[in-house]
């Protein structure tokens, strides 16, 4: 059965390359999907008991049903078009939001030989797929005809530019440390167990990294692209319905990815964290791709941490914290490790 | 050396980690959640719910159309008509009570001086059709027999207080 199962994969893979493709991809994203639904879950319940509440618990037991209500909630609402409103970019911005956040999913190592696509230049593709969401935000601010969508809008721009940088900084970093831009080489590069993991010799652009990332994706504390006290519900103010829920898909599978982007470049994405010590082979039938999930699930869950713990960052403080702090800080530790690198400093470049 | 000690704090994200641990601890804590419609808080017995009109024991209305309540209600909820009866007392002929206008101040039951316009302890009440929010005499009358006992309780409760 096995073998009769793979030998029909080959020819299929060979006579029809395009249905291969697409079986893949469709494996990738339907769970992907099924992801974002239960991470709005847990999000309502973490933040519920950071809180001292239960959250979601109605819909199915213990609320495990509520994100598949609300997706149905959603489906099944009007979709209402500003008559201000340009139609036409107006209903292109949520698919630009949806589909740069899942194209960056193609390049995603999830174990050793797991991935859709092993491009040589994966990191760059993912940089530059993530920055194209932001085109986006801003068409659909500009498109909704409306004053605080615009507002947002710039916000938002001008937020993701910035830190982009940062972000992009830090992941130089991680790619003088690995020599490669292939994502598979970074992780392989830090092959070694939990000390090689470049969380702790690149620890201030890990820390950096994953703080843009947060800003990046428009989310708590570096929200004010929603800022709900202010301009209601930011760029996404005039949608409802399905093309409301495509822009929150997206948020969250950016959020995913940004968390996955971090398990990869700094803890090792796959490689089991008992590598080299006496439980390496006690823990050898893990799959990598739990390991993978289990980190990514970490950077995550900080999230939702950071959104029920810290207040909203003022306007100007983000452009400080983002020109004034990460990319000068960025800027010198990637000296630092290029240094390290090229003198082959122990312990983590003796080699 | 202040500014430095700064810096390192800042730096190290001290105070974010403090409050992310405050945060943290809480995610553990017992939660407070009260499961409305099968656990119910407990309720005073000056509770302000929908309005009541009470009667006496032996079955007369106590309501003499004073008109103080209507006169007191500061969101103009009460509207009162009177007319002497056959035997010659004074009774309302209307008393209505627009629900979408009271603002549950409590003011009517404070200023009835035969205890008759009162608010139960009952809030979970619907109206299917707009004009059911005018609840007239027969209705609030209604209210008041359905609720007596407990109504009598509440205000032997709060006597002393009052």
């Amino acid at each position: 059965m096995g073998d009769f199962v793979i030998s029909l994969w080959d020819t299929l893979n060979q006579d029809f390359p395009v249905i291969g493709i697409l079986i893949k991809v469709v494996v990738i994203i339907a769970p992907l999907m099924l992801l974002v639904a239960y991470f709005t879950y847990a999000e309502r319940k973490i933040i519920g008991y950071m809180q001292i509440r239960i959250g979601p618990n109605r819909v199915g037991p213990r609320g495990w049903l509520q994100p598949i209500a609300d997706a149905v909630k959603l489906m099944f609402k009007e979709i209402i078009i500003p008559s201000g409103a340009n139609k036409v970019l107006f209903m292109i911005a949520p698919m630009i939001s949806i589909t740069t956040a899942l194209a960056a999913w193609a390049v995603f190592p999830f174990d050793d030989h797991l991935i859709l696509a092993d491009v040589n230049a994966g990191l760059l593709y993912i940089l530059a797929v993530a920055s194209m969401g932001v085109y986006g935000i801003l068409i659909a601010g500009w498109a909704s005809n409306s004053k605080y969508a615009l507002l947002s809008a710039m916000r938002s721009a001008a937020q993701v530019v910035s830190y982009e940088i940062a972000m992009g900084f830090a992941l130089v970093a991680v790619i003088v440390a690995a020599g490669s831009l292939n994502l598979g080489e970074i992780v392989r590069a830090q092959a070694g167990g939990i000390w090689h993991w470049y969380w702790l010799p690149l620890l201030p652009m890990f820390v950096i990294y994953f703080i843009s990332g947060v800003a990046e994706t428009n989310r708590a504390p570096f929200d004010v692209a929603e800022g709900e006290s202010e301009i209601v519900a930011g760029f996404h103010v005039e949608y409802s319905g399905m093309a409301f829920a495509t822009f929150f898909l997206a948020e969250y599978a950016n959020m995913i990815m940004i968390s996955a982007l971090a398990a990869l470049m700094f803890l090792g994405g796959w490689l089991s964290p008992f590598q080299g010590t006496m439980l390496e082979a006690a823990f050898a039938w893990v799959p990598g791709l739990v390991w993978f999930f289990a980190k990514a699930c970490v950077f995550a869950f900080f999230y939702l941490w950071l959104r029920a713990t810290f207040p909203r960052y003022r306007y100007d403080q983000i452009m400080r914290l983002g020109w004034k702090v990460f990319i000068p800080i960025t800027i010198v530790w990637i000296l630092v490790v290029g240094a390290a690198v090229v003198f082959k400093l122990p312990p983590w470049w003796a080699a | 050396m202040k500014t430095l000690v700064n810096y390192i704090r800042s730096l190290f994200l001290l105070e974010l980690w403090q409050g992310l641990s405050v945060t943290g601890r809480y995610m553990f804590k017992r939660k407070i959640t009260v499961q409305y419609p099968e656990e119910k808080t407990p309720i005073s017995p000056r509770f302000r719910g929908l309005h009541a009109l009470r009667r006496y024991p032996n079955g007369e209305e106590r309501c003499i159309a004073c008109k103080l309540c209507e006169a007191v209600c500061p969101a103009l909820a009460i509207t009162i008509e009177t007319e002497p009866r056959a035997d010659g007392s004074r009774r309302t002929t209307r008393y209505d009570i627009d629900l979408f206008k009271c603002i549950y101040c409590g003011f009517c039951e404070e200023s009835c001086p035969v205890d008759s316009i009162v608010e139960t302890r009952f809030f979970e009440y619907h109206f299917e059709n707009r004009e059911d929010s005018v609840m007239t005499k027969d209705k609030l009358l209604a209210i008041g027999d359905k609720y007596e006992q407990q109504l009598a309780e509440d205000r032997a409760a709060q006597a002393p207080f009052r």
